[in-house]
């Protein structure tokens, strides 16, 4: 399809981004999650799930949430370059979803996770499948990490032991409000994928198709007696 | 002869992350639903003696005198107050300290409020806040935590009686089928064996926590409160409420030493057993007569360990009765019917009065359809203080 010349020029280059293959979680409810790359016709699904905990201000779902409404739409309108979108699906209903996107063939920079089905994990899943494309799949050397909330920091920092660069701000800085970073580097990686990062593949089509259309979440344990 | 001690009112709210809520009102909410169960909302000021259970509120939450604070909330001077503090059994040792005062014939009515806000700081400072109950030079100092003491107790007992960590997620399936149905649970999800322990991804997704005891071996960090009113039956003021008392039948309480490698056997969990053999001859039965049991499942090694200490299995033999579906609901003994410490959750101070919460629910055949036992007459509690360095243990009947 012919792209207008000025729409073009808005766009930002692409360096072109790996496939990353589908796979398939139990988790402890012994419940399938189907983890997989977004696709462009997933966009409603993925607004509208997110939107809603645009307005929850418990551990920081507000900003999150916000700030990924405008990661999927930087992805979906061509606004931000290399980026790629993970979602976690149960039966197809949308459980998490994660944004991260390439600066260049060897650096990561890891935007968001957000996690809609808690209590599962299904955030540091899905956390650890982004750092495998990212560094298993893309080829980075490197993804730069923040956290906007106790909980990720727990999770990523404490957790991956990621290394604390911030004796090198403001040469190195998150593209997330520009705050100190911290890293994973391949090494890291390669010392904890073993424990954090797990999936079966490949995923059995009769699965697969599961998570083929996506679902949005008709409640959240976020937001009480939400109705969609 | 000393007076018949029963509890008339019980209280609880729905444990889980109550962090941005203050801990004296969340105290007053247990202590509130009590006073409506029991049928004296209005006339609470009948109430002798108020005993508040908790273990660290002043590390976790800064506030201190909290009993003072509660009956002040609660709109009940000048009734007195006075705080327990027994490490995570704090709620227990309240119970018993309200039941003796009852029998002493200094009160009449007492009520028990147990109450922990953990959520308010993060998890490691958490951790930290419950390690401070160990032996300050030869444990806290070193490094040592409540979780470290459970996986190596847990790696000797595997190593001593062939359990292995299936049979440690089968006690986790099995709580977490009874916490999902209990409204006051933390956790209130079910788990598969296959997804924490067969499936080749169980691994990360039941990741080690401290090996060998995994996410799905260890109680999640919990706030929440729990209440009863207790009454010397034989007093004029029994007839003051609305429901058949259930009598506490009996208890009993011991220590051990601080330090657990001053133990000959770490394995013997001393202080449980005997504690649970002063509550069965208080109590006047044996464990055969036990139709429940709500056991400290802090991690679920321990619901093994304290099932057999208190006689409800051969020593070694309780991970083989889980495998047999013994201790499910509908299996000869049921254990940890609410879903335990691993499902229900752990707010320290609370624990111990939620456990007889518990009992109560069960002997009154008030428990949410299925997880009431059938026909129960007694029920045990077991409250595990430090590792093993405190324990209460108490056995409520329905006459």
């Amino acid at each position: 399809m012919a792209i207008d010349p000025l729409e073009l020029k808005l766009r930002p280059p692409e360096l072109g981004i790996t496939p990353y293959p589908a796979k398939m979680i139990t988790l402890a409810s012994g419940e399938i999650m189907v983890v997989r790359e977004a696709r462009r016709e997933d966009v409603g699904a993925l607004l509208g799930t997110v939107y809603p905990l645009i307005g929850v201000p418990t551990d920081y779902y507000d900003i999150v949430a916000a700030r990924m409404y405008e990661e999927i739409l930087g992805w979906y309108r061509h606004r931000t370059a290399n980026e790629f979108i993970l979602v976690g699906a149960i039966n197809g209903v949308i459980a998490g979803i994660v944004t991260s996107r390439s600066v260049d063939h060897k650096l990561g920079m890891s935007l968001h996770t957000l996690t809609i089905k808690r209590g599962l994990r299904v955030g540091a899943q899905l956390f650890a499948a982004k750092m495998e494309d990212h560094i298993d799949y893309q080829g980075a050397d490197e993804v730069y990490i923040v956290a906007e909330s106790p909980i990720g920091f727990k999770r990523w920092m404490i957790e991956y032991e990621l290394e604390n660069r911030f004796d090198s701000y403001p040469a190195v800085r998150h593209e997330l409000g520009g705050v100190p970073t911290f890293v994973l580097t391949r090494k890291l990686w390669e010392a904890v994928k073993a424990v954090k990062c797990t999936g079966t593949r490949p995923v059995p089509p009769e699965i697969l198709a599961t998570a083929d259309k996506l679902i949005m979440p008709s409640e959240y344990t976020q937001i009480p007696g939400f109705k969609r | 002869m000393t007076a018949r001690v029963g509890i008339v009112g019980i209280g609880h709210t729905r444990f889980g992350n109550s962090s941005a809520y203050d801990l004296v009102d969340v105290m007053a909410y247990a202590a509130t639903d009590a006073l409506v169960d029991a049928g004296i909302l209005d006339q609470r000021r009948e109430i002798d003696q108020v005993f508040v259970a908790n273990m660290a509120s002043g590390l976790f939450c800064h506030q201190t005198s909290i009993a003072s604070a509660m009956v002040s909330k609660m709109d009940m001077e000048p009734t007195p107050a006075e705080l327990i503090e027994n490490g995570p059994a704090s709620g227990a040792s309240a119970v018993k300290v309200a039941y003796m005062a009852i029998a002493s014939g200094m009160v009449d009515v007492a009520m028990v409020v147990g109450g922990e806000i953990m959520r308010k700081v993060s998890g490691w400072e958490g951790t930290d806040v419950v390690a401070s109950m160990l032996h300050t030079e030869a444990e806290y100092n070193m490094g040592l935590t409540l979780p470290s003491f459970g996986g190596m107790f847990a790696r000797l007992y595997m190593e001593k009686y062939g359990c292995t960590e299936r049979d440690l997620a089968l006690v986790a399936v099995k709580d977490h089928d009874n916490g999902l149905l209990n409204k006051y649970a933390h956790v209130q999800g079910a788990c598969t064996i296959e997804a924490i322990a067969d499936n080749e991804t169980a691994g990360v997704v039941n990741n080690y926590i401290a090996e060998p005891l995994r996410i799905y071996s260890t109680c999640p960090v919990t706030d929440g409160a729990a209440a009863l009113i207790l009454v010397n039956m034989d007093s004029p003021k029994a007839a003051m409420f609305k429901k058949k008392a259930v009598r506490i039948a009996g208890f009993g309480s011991a220590t051990d030493t601080h330090c657990v490698h001053n133990r000959k056997d770490p394995l013997m969990l001393n202080a449980v057993r005997i504690a649970g053999e002063k509550a069965y001859k208080m109590a006047g039965v044996t464990p055969k007569d036990i139709s429940f049991a709500e056991l400290h499942d802090a991690f679920v090694i321990l619901e093994l360990a304290i099932s057999e200490e208190v006689g409800l299995f051969e020593r070694g033999k309780s991970f083989l009765a889980v495998r047999n579906g013994e201790t499910s609901i509908k299996g000869r003994i049921p254990i940890n019917t609410s879903g335990g410490l691993k499902s229900k959750g752990h707010p320290v101070g609370a624990t111990g009065v939620s456990q007889v919460v518990e009992l109560v629910r069960q002997l009154r055949g008030e428990a949410e359809e299925g997880r009431q036992v059938e026909n129960p007459k007694y029920g045990m509690s077991v409250n595990f203080g430090g590792f093993g360095n405190n324990v209460v243990a108490i056995i409520c009947a329905k006459d």
